[in-house]
């Protein structure tokens, strides 16, 4: 009896570790495999950025990523465009820091001309798309409160259900729900809502697949349901672990962009 | 010299490169068209500053360490009703593990001053900028080599330029400009020779310091700006235009700073054939420098101001020997310069306002232009340039009767 009694007590104990995380223990699996997968990551996206009529504009880049610390701590971003066209042969450079605003270049060919852009991450559309760049990059956990609001299904995978708040009021939604996969920790589901409370921005995940063994997002949505405008991101190729070196984030190659890293 | 430039790149675009490169083919068709807005027409009698179509092609060939770019336009100038055609940028690269090279005609920005140029000593055509062409051709390339050189402490660029080129500023015809002696028709001009001695040499050092990118630069070459050399300066039979000696030594830094970009820039401009400042036609040493901040202040705004600084050395020695009747250059002149951007409808949809107006002289240059973008391959932009201010013979004041608006509509493929 008394061994029953610890028996259970034992699977109730293991149960709660292994059922009962915290949403911040959520959050920052959610981090390390959403945001900062690998030493570093190499893709060629396609955005289609969709309108409320239908028209369909495209945007078509190679997105290179490195880690230069732990999940939460410093990347750099190299994007190389090839459409549309008028803005083909231009290079743009992130480096995100955690806690401030990050850096950011461009490269214009036309003037042969490397320039510091002055953008602040929470408000700014990335290309144009209903992303902004902290859609792309990602957004400190320490700058949200968070919550498990639920456990529950959606598309027959077992979630945790994750309510962030920002802590300060400065941003254009006031919370959003995050649908987080219990297996791989990637979100499915994302849902934004305004200052009034209403939803008006849902991204979803579409397709899920390995890469070199590392659950990736190969296909996303981000649906305005105030513009009813959408982007949708399709990864062409993705890759973990390529040896990406730190010097190719620097001005030299944001001019001269090596090809074999590119294409 | 230019044509042995097309010649070449002709036959580079129509030779089919080895079967192993990869190669590219892009390109644009644009219509572009300016016209008066101010009751003045242009001193020919036109009322257009520019009415031209164009077609850019650009061939970007690659093998292993080599790499071909060529950008070559053909147009047709309805004003002056010819068809013409330039070779904008045609290089090669050669590209090594921690240095490269290109050699050929390549365009170069330096500098972090927007639409202000302190170390960019660079060619520019200002008739392109003040008649409503798209930004690119603010700048020309130069014909030479430049070497990068990438050692772990910093990186350098060094430019060799054998072949100088000019500033192309806007032509008489065209717009309403200043000249001190209308009487003097017999004109010649002198550019600096091809040779070891009058060859341009210009270096930038940079790295990342404190969080800045900070470079340091140094030119020895011409003003690309021309002087007028009279036969006789009491009564000058012949004027002759010809680019005075000049060196330059500067730097720059920028970073992000109070939630946007800072950017300081500085230099000093050695005028080596007039160092006393006693010759009134050659300009004097001056010391110019910048400061600029932009910043984005809601969702696609970004708002950017600068404050730019030029103070003429050996002032009273110029005063002292300038032509009675002359216009003179103050002793320090500034400008103040703002430029406002919003995007709209996904950022197909470009609002922007440039000003500059120099608070020393009282001139103005104001340019608002509205450009959508209608699908990923054409878009459209309609804008002003509008000038005033100052005194006739101004940088900007002299142009006060070429007011223009203009048209441009690319089809990009």
């Amino acid at each position: 009896m008394r061994k029953l009694i610890v028996g259970i007590a034992v699977v109730l104990l293991l149960s709660q570790s292994v059922f009962a995380m915290t949403a911040n223990e959520v959050m920052e699996k959610y981090q390390a495999a959403f945001l900062y997968p690998g030493k570093d990551f190499k893709a060629r996206v396609l955005m289609k950025l969709i309108s409320e009529g239908g028209q369909e504009r495209v945007r078509e880049m190679t997105m290179i990523r490195k880690n230069f610390g732990p999940p939460g701590g410093e990347q750099k971003y190299f994007i190389y465009f090839f459409r549309p066209a008028d803005v083909r042969g231009m290079t743009f450079m992130v480096y995100k820091h955690p806690g401030r605003d990050a850096d950011r270049w461009l490269f214009v060919p036309a003037l042969n001309m490397v320039r510091r852009i002055a953008a602040r991450d929470k408000y700014s559309s990335f290309v144009g798309s209903d992303f902004t760049y902290e859609d792309v990059s990602g957004r400190d956990l320490a700058e949200d409160t968070h919550k498990m609001v639920k456990e529950e299904k959606y598309k027959a995978k077992d979630c945790y259900v994750i309510k962030s708040t920002p802590r300060a009021g400065d941003m254009q939604y006031s919370y959003r729900l995050l649908w987080i996969d219990k297996a791989d920790f990637l979100p499915l589901k994302e849902e934004y809502y305004d200052q009034r409370g209403d939803l008006y921005k849902i991204f979803t995940a579409d397709e899920v697949k390995d890469v070199k063994g590392v659950p990736t997002v190969m296909k996303r949505t981000m649906k305005n349901l105030k513009s009813h405008h959408m982007t949708q991101v399709t990864y062409l190729d993705a890759d973990y672990n390529v040896g990406i070196s730190d010097s190719l984030f620097s001005e030299r190659y944001l001019k001269q962009p090596p090809r074999r890293w590119i294409k | 010299m230019k044509r042995i430039v097309i010649a070449a790149a002709v036959i580079l675009l129509l030779v089919p490169p080895a079967p192993a490169a990869e190669v590219s083919l892009h390109g644009f068709l644009q219509g572009n068209y300016s016209a008066d807005i101010s009751n003045n027409p242009n001193p020919d009698g036109g009322d257009f500053k520019l009415a031209e179509e164009r077609l850019q092609l650009k061939l970007d060939a690659s093998e292993g360490p080599v790499h071909l770019f060529i950008k070559a336009e053909g147009w047709y100038d309805h004003i002056d009703q010819v068809w013409d055609s330039d070779l904008r940028e045609g290089y090669i690269d050669y590209t090594a593990a921690s240095w490269d090279a290109r050699a050929g005609r390549q365009i170069i920005t330096w500098g972090v001053g927007d639409l202000i140029f302190i170390n960019d000593v660079f060619p520019k055509d200002y008739d392109a900028f003040f008649s409503g062409r798209p930004l690119g051709y603010l700048k020309k390339g130069v014909d030479g080599a430049k070497i990068g050189i990438y050692p772990d402490f910093a990186s350098f660029e060094v430019v060799i330029i054998p072949f100088f080129t000019r500033n192309v500023y806007p032509s008489p015809g065209r717009f309403h400009v200043f000249d001190p002696m209308p009487g003097v028709t017999d004109r010649g001009k002198v550019e600096p020779a091809v040779t070891l001695g009058d060859t341009e040499v210009a270096i930038r050092a940079y790295r990342n310091i404190a969080g800045f990118d900070a470079s340091v630069y140094f030119y020895r070459g011409f003003f690309r700006q021309p002087s007028m050399m009279p036969d006789d300066p009491v009564m000058p039979g012949k004027l002759t235009q010809f680019y005075p000696k000049l060196s330059v030594y500067g730097a720059s830094l920028q970073r992000s700073a109070l939630d946007g970009v800072l950017s300081l820039e500085a230099g000093y401009y050695d005028s080596r054939q007039d160092r006393k400042g006693t010759n009134p036609m050659i300009p004097n040493s001056q010391t110019r420098f910048l400061v600029g901040y932009q910043r984005q202040l809601w969702e696609d705004f970004t708002v950017g101001v600068q404050y730019y600084g030029e103070y003429m050395h050996d002032h009273p020695a110029y005063e002292r020997s300038l032509p009675a009747g002359f216009p003179g250059r103050p002793r320090y002149y500034d400008l103040t310069s703002l430029r406002l951007t919003q995007l709209l409808k996904q950022q197909t949809l470009k609002l922007s306002f440039f000003g500059f107006y120099s608070p020393a002289v009282g001139e103005y240059f104001l340019n608002p232009e509205v450009r959508y973008s209608f699908t990923d391959h054409v878009w459209a932009a309609v804008g002003a340039n509008v000038f005033g201010g100052g005194t006739p013979a101004g940088d900007f004041g002299q142009f006060s009767r070429d007011d223009n608006t203009y048209v441009q509509v690319r089809y990009e493929f």
